[in-house]
């Protein structure tokens, strides 16, 4: 039987954002389990991003239950939730977001020092190998193509071998080759590693390759045949 | 890859925004250490002046007391004189280790031409004049050869600037009076070294003011009965007794609307420099704010950032600090002219005098300062949300 890693019941987030327009998802019952490649599909505005948020303790949920590793983590303070993200949890995003300052390999040496392991150096280069950068280890965000810099992102989010990695559109900034390069990748660490992955995308072939697809729409999960992204 | 390393990193990406604000540091500390080195350097240049006066009291004719410091010190101004009976009234006080009589007379010398003539300071002594100053040595010749002779002791300038040496004669304008030169001193670092020093009798008899005397030096055997003495006095008529502690209190006070000026502007330039601190990382944790965000999502906690934002103004601090520090060691001399151009009464010696210690205590104040300066900015990156940062950007 497989591992339960994340298990959401009735979870509800509500919260503005800076520009005022409200992000939400309502009563989202979901269950993810060890080695799981998920990818949450819906058009813009239908929650995804919150969702992956809510999932990955990057905030508190408003209400419901969310149970992560077998803890309740529903009212956890953000010192519970830094130690989850520490521990178990890992995060690419759309534009990458790599420390402009830092070369690639510092970058993916970041999460080793903020988790207070000891900082390997050979472990971080032996991560950029994995996912192809070995030649690379030296370079600035700034002298990296989008596709090298999401490798690099991924990278990073294996540094402290986590369980479950979260993408938010990773490839929505790519082109279709590096695209499909990156989802390959994934695939690749979901079956070697055992890594869980909860993807959000926009782009249906690249979705349909994940193991089960969640839709949104307006915060809420439905079921497939009333989704219209493959209508 | 440590916070310091990170802070450093992101330093390093505005250079010139940096490097403004090291800058506005390193003169805000070179400000505060040339101030506080002065406010020594004064000290003790006014100490060393006092000190090497060698009497605890001088007792003058009545007058303003500004005018008797600066008597002990420069050894000119407005001459009042008393007479000596005062002397012999006092001489045999058992409180009294040693004292010596004086008169001082100031001659002008109109030679070099109209507007361009110079005074010259003649002071008749006694013997005891020495025992008050024993580090008075002479570079050549001696002592007077008799209590009225004609006869001159050179302070160490005025023999350099009359260019005498012993056995040379010097002459006294107003009075037609050669004088033969018996001694020089060497320097001491004193008023005494542009003095010209006459037998306390010859002076009296040459000046036309017998049985007078500017000033006694006194030195007592134990400095603890000088209050009492001096009230002991007090009721003498015609004269004052000054203390070389009051002279002290009044050259300090001279200064001392210079000395607030002074600190007032260090003060500020201080305050100036923690703003702009602030300024510089609260704008550049702004710029970073989706950064922080990720490194939140990454595992950062609460402190690690404020850590990381603390030590970026920490280092601003510390090379500010450092420079600032070397800025006010290398600059002295030209602080020092500004300075001795702008008071009243110079001490000789070195006015700015940056001791090890006021360095040390300016460079951990900059530091404080950049912890403070700091705080804010720090705090403000420290408590952002990881999802609301990491989104702000959208």
């Amino acid at each position: 039987m497989k591992e339960c890693i994340i298990k959401a019941e009735k979870l509800t987030k509500i919260y503005a954002l800076p520009a005022e327009k409200i992000q939400a998802v309502k009563d989202i019952d979901l269950e993810i389990y060890a080695g799981d490649f998920i990818a949450i599909m819906g058009p813009s505005g239908s929650g995804k991003t919150t969702l992956l948020d809510s999932l990955g303790c990057l905030g508190k949920i408003t209400s419901g239950k969310l149970t992560v590793l077998g803890k309740d983590v529903s009212q956890a303070n953000e010192s519970r939730l830094v130690s989850l993200r520490r521990r178990f949890i890992s995060f690419v995003f759309q534009d990458f977001l790599l420390i402009p300052t830092l070369t690639a390999l510092e970058n993916v040496e970041l999460p080793l020092y903020f988790a207070r392991t000891k900082q390997d150096r050979r472990q971080a280069v032996e991560l950029l190998k994995k996912v192809g950068l070995g030649q690379r280890i030296n370079h600035l965000p700034k002298e990296l193509s989008g596709g090298e810099k999401q490798r690099v992102a991924i990278a990073r989010a294996l540094a402290t071998s986590p369980k479950v990695l979260f993408a938010d559109e990773p490839t929505g900034n790519l082109d279709t080759k590096s695209s499909q390069e990156i989802f390959d990748l994934f695939r690749k660490l979901g079956k070697e590693d055992n890594l869980t992955l909860v993807v959000t995308t926009h782009n249906p072939k690249l979705g349909l390759q994940a193991d089960s697809i969640v839709y949104l729409k307006d915060g809420r999960i439905i079921p497939k045949e009333q989704s219209s992204l493959f209508q | 890859m440590k916070a310091l390393g990170i802070a450093y990193k992101n330093l390093k990406r505005k250079k010139i925004r940096t490097g403004l604000t090291i800058g506005g540091v390193a003169i805000a500390v070179a400000v505060l250490v040339s101030l506080l080195g002065f406010d020594a350097g004064y000290q003790r240049g006014l100490d060393n002046d006092i000190d090497k006066l060698g009497y605890h009291l001088l007792v003058t004719a009545k007058g303003c007391p500004y005018e008797a410091a600066t008597l002990m010190l420069k050894g000119g101004g407005g001459l009042r004189y008393m007479n000596d009976d005062v002397y012999k009234q006092i001489i045999n006080d058992p409180r009294i280790d040693k004292i010596t009589p004086q008169l001082v007379a100031s001659v002008y010398n109109q030679e070099g031409g109209e507007g361009r003539g110079t005074f010259a300071l003649y002071m008749g002594i006694e013997k005891s004049y020495l025992e008050l100053k024993p580090w008075s040595r002479f570079k050549s010749g001696g002592w007077f050869t008799n209590p009225d002779a004609d006869e001159a002791i050179m302070g160490y300038e005025a023999a350099e600037v009359e260019q005498r040496s012993v056995g040379d004669k010097i002459f006294i304008p107003r009075q037609d009076k050669v004088l033969t030169v018996v001694g020089i001193f060497e320097r001491t670092g004193t008023q005494d070294d542009g003095m010209i020093f006459i037998p306390l009798a010859s002076a009296q008899r040459i000046f036309e003011l017998p049985g007078k005397l500017t000033g006694i030096g006194i030195k007592l055997k134990n400095i603890q009965t000088i209050a009492q003495f001096e009230e002991d006095l007090y009721n003498v008529p015609g004269i004052q007794v000054v203390s070389l502690a009051q002279v002290r209190g009044t050259i300090l006070n001279l200064v001392s609307s210079a000395r607030v000026m002074a600190s007032s502007v260090a003060l500020i330039a201080i305050f100036i420099a923690i703003i702009g601190v602030t300024n510089t990382i609260l704008m550049s944790v702004f710029e970073r704010t989706r950064e922080i965000g990720v490194m939140k999502a990454l595992g950062a906690s609460a402190i690690d950032i404020f850590k990381i934002i603390w030590f970026e103004t920490i280092l601003i601090c510390f090379f500010g600090g450092a420079a600032g520090v070397a800025l006010a060691f290398f600059g002295s001399n030209v602080v020092e002219q500004v300075i001795r151009h702008t008071l009243p009464y110079a001490p000789a010696g070195r006015l700015v005098f940056i001791r090890p210690s006021i360095l040390g205590l300016s460079f951990v104040a900059t530091l404080i300062m950049g912890l403070i300066a700091g705080t804010y900015p720090a705090l403000r990156a420290s408590l952002m949300k990881p999802i609301e940062a990491i989104r702000s950007g959208e």
